[in-house]
């Protein structure tokens, strides 16, 4: 479970203070798909860097499996990262020259897992976010970008997280390709029972998750379930 | 993250831009290649002057008259070495009082014009003893040097060396047997001895040996050497030995004042350690210069690391999102740049090596690669990679995960 408690974020610009999140609370369950939705500006990028660890708040509590992040070292930061989270981006992030295994096994590198186990690992995070087997030994600046979003998103689960994050994972694609990645997300988190949160700027994109967090000017406005996708699934 | 994984996300990201990494490479192998070639020549100039002074004789000092002077101390002085004031009893003096004095070879030189059978050439002409052979570390090609028995009985033989003997017989000649004539005077020659090429003094080569006391009769005319070599048991006693020299000879001469003694002596050790210092600064010289552009090589690498760690700014705030910590990307930069001086080092000793070898096969100087020089450079090859490559690694290391994603 993931807990947001009275969470606030300033940055400071010389003697200006800007508070991009004031006293964010809320809570996530395990399994739960969630759309953080906002415009840009909204402070909800602020909002996934604490949530992905990569950014601790100035005030306030976040905890993430079970620990409060909120006062960790980098070093501790960057051990949450590795063990409990996965990151999914709007520009991928894949390194363009080596392999789509390589790309995949990258976390396991810095995980210590050993090398025999790192193979089967990335091959089995590849299966599940779709990708062919043929391209397994592709360089990755070979594929089309819904290719790279999905070695992104093999990358994400190969550390078996327990939440992934989507930072606007469709932003680079086309709407059709944006369609097949978004479902492959509703695929893990049905059939794997993953947690996952998307952040978007876009209501259709945010629409795919079950829950609809819409922030703006650093608080949240709205926290509701998504009723459509609820419709749907009852029928 | 283990050893095999860091060399081999170092290996590939050094691949990934070829050109680039081999021309950073090719700064630390032309700044390795030639430090290792420069002190290679440097040392081997060194080897080749040392051998050549030890050539003139082993442990050896030299006793030389001192300086000609005119009554009263302030007349017109002609130079060390022109007196006349060393003569054949004060090196049996010596031989016979200082017994670390192994062996004493008197000399009496001169230049006279050689004739024989119809060619004729202007050589030195030395008077000297049985003994010169040893002290001179001289050989004996063909024949036999002067004898004790010729010395006593003042016999008019003469041991030429090899170049003189080329000049008066034509190369490669027995001249054994023959006569040749020096100043009117005819000498049967008994010897020829072996080459031992230039001493960079004076060729030792071109001479005839004749007895000293022949010498003193026919060529000069009166009881003086112009110098004495002496040679000590060990190079240990060398020092000794000199002063031992110096206290006699004052004594015999009745000499009271060191400062007036009318005759100097040169110590070999010391004439070698001022050559071996001489090259030595050399050396440091050839090895400055080369160092400069090891420096130059270095900076090149921190250049490169710099511009690659900007341009891999995204990849590294990737790698620290998925868990990478600061000594992780610390590490891997740092390898990056150690692994490019390594590789440069390992490739410019080997050019280092083919340029000194080359130079002397070519270029007739000799040359010689230590193992220090290999050791030295390849410490120095790794310290450059770690010195210049710090800076961008630590510099990789303390991006903030946030903005090295946003990167543009």
């Amino acid at each position: 479970m993931i807990q947001c408690n009275n969470i606030t974020k300033t940055y400071k610009s010389g003697d200006i203070e800007t508070n991009a999140l004031k006293d964010v609370s809320f809570q996530i369950k395990d399994g739960e798909f969630v759309a953080i939705m906002g415009p840009s500006g909204s402070g909800k990028s602020t909002l996934m860097h604490i949530l992905g660890a990569l950014d601790t708040p100035t005030s306030g509590e976040y905890i993430l499996g079970g620990h409060d992040v909120s006062e960790f070292s980098d070093d501790e930061l960057a051990d949450i990262r590795k063990d409990k989270l996965g990151f999914v981006f709007q520009s991928f992030n894949l390194l363009p020259r080596a392999t789509v295994l390589r790309n995949v096994m990258l976390p396991l590198v810095y995980a210590d897992i050993p090398k025999e186990e790192r193979r089967a690992k990335a091959i089995k995070a590849l299966i599940n976010s779709g990708m062919s087997e043929s391209h397994f030994h592709h360089h990755s600046n070979q594929l089309s970008g819904g290719q790279m979003q999905r070695v992104a998103i093999a990358r994400a689960l190969v550390n078996d997280p327990s939440l992934i994050l989507a930072d606007e994972p469709t932003g680079n694609l086309d709407t059709k390709t944006g369609e097949v990645v978004l479902s492959t997300f509703q695929e893990l988190n049905e059939k794997q029972n993953r947690t996952i949160i998307l952040i978007t700027h876009e209501r259709y994109v945010a629409e795919h998750a079950d829950r609809i967090i819409t922030i703006r000017d650093g608080v949240i406005v709205e926290d509701e379930l998504n009723k459509k996708k609820i419709k749907l699934n009852g029928n | 993250m283990i050893i095999s994984d860091l060399f081999e996300e170092t290996y590939s990201a050094l691949l990934v831009n070829k050109a680039r990494s081999g021309l950073t490479i090719l700064g630390i192998i032309i700044g390795i290649g030639s430090v290792i070639a420069m002190v290679s020549i440097g040392q081997g100039a060194k080897g080749t002057i040392e051998a050549s002074i030890q050539s003139l004789g082993s442990n050896l000092i030299i006793v030389m008259p001192g300086a000609q002077r005119g009554f009263g101390g302030g007349g017109i002085s002609s130079g060390r070495g022109s007196a006349q004031s060393l003569t054949l009893e004060d090196a049996d003096s010596i031989k016979e009082e200082i017994p670390t004095a192994q062996a004493v070879a008197p000399e009496l030189s001169g230049r006279y014009q050689v004739t024989a059978r119809g060619t004729n050439t202007n050589t030195q002409v030395l008077g000297t003893t049985p003994t010169y052979p040893t002290v001179r570390n001289l050989q004996i090609e063909l024949g036999s040097f002067v004898s004790d028995q010729n010395l006593r009985t003042l016999n008019k033989v003469a041991v030429l060396g090899p170049t003189t003997r080329d000049d008066l017989f034509g190369e490669g000649a027995d001249p054994v047997g023959q006569t040749i004539r020096i100043r009117g005077t005819n000498f049967k020659v008994i010897g020829v001895t072996q080459a031992k090429g230039g001493s960079g003094f004076s060729n030792q080569d071109d001479m005839v040996f004749i007895p000293i006391t022949t010498a003193q009769r026919f060529l000069s005319g009166n009881n003086y050497v112009s110098s004495i070599g002496v040679q000590a048991v060990d190079q240990g006693s060398m020092t000794d030995l000199q002063a031992q020299i110096t206290a006699l000879l004052l004594d015999k001469h009745n000499i009271s004042n060191p400062e007036l003694a009318d005759f100097s002596t040169l110590n070999q050790a010391d004439i070698v350690a001022t050559a071996s210092s001489v090259t030595d600064t050399f050396t440091i010289l050839l090895a400055a210069v080369a160092g400069i552009s090891l420096i130059v090589g270095g900076i090149g690498i921190m250049n490169m690391m710099l511009t690659t760690v900007t341009e891999r700014t995204r990849e590294i705030g990737l790698r620290k999102a998925i868990g990478a910590k600061r000594k992780d990307i610390n590490r891997q930069f740092l390898s990056e740049a150690v692994l490019l001086t390594f590789m440069g080092g390992l490739i410019g000793i080997v050019f280092g090596w083919t340029v000194s070898f080359l130079v002397s096969s070519f270029g007739g100087i000799a040359t010689s690669v230590s193992l220090s020089s290999i050791l030295l450079a390849f410490g120095v090859s790794a310290a450059i990679g770690i010195v210049f490559g710090y800076y961008p690694a630590r510099r990789a290391s303390k991006l903030n995960p946030i903005e090295a994603l946003r990167y543009e």
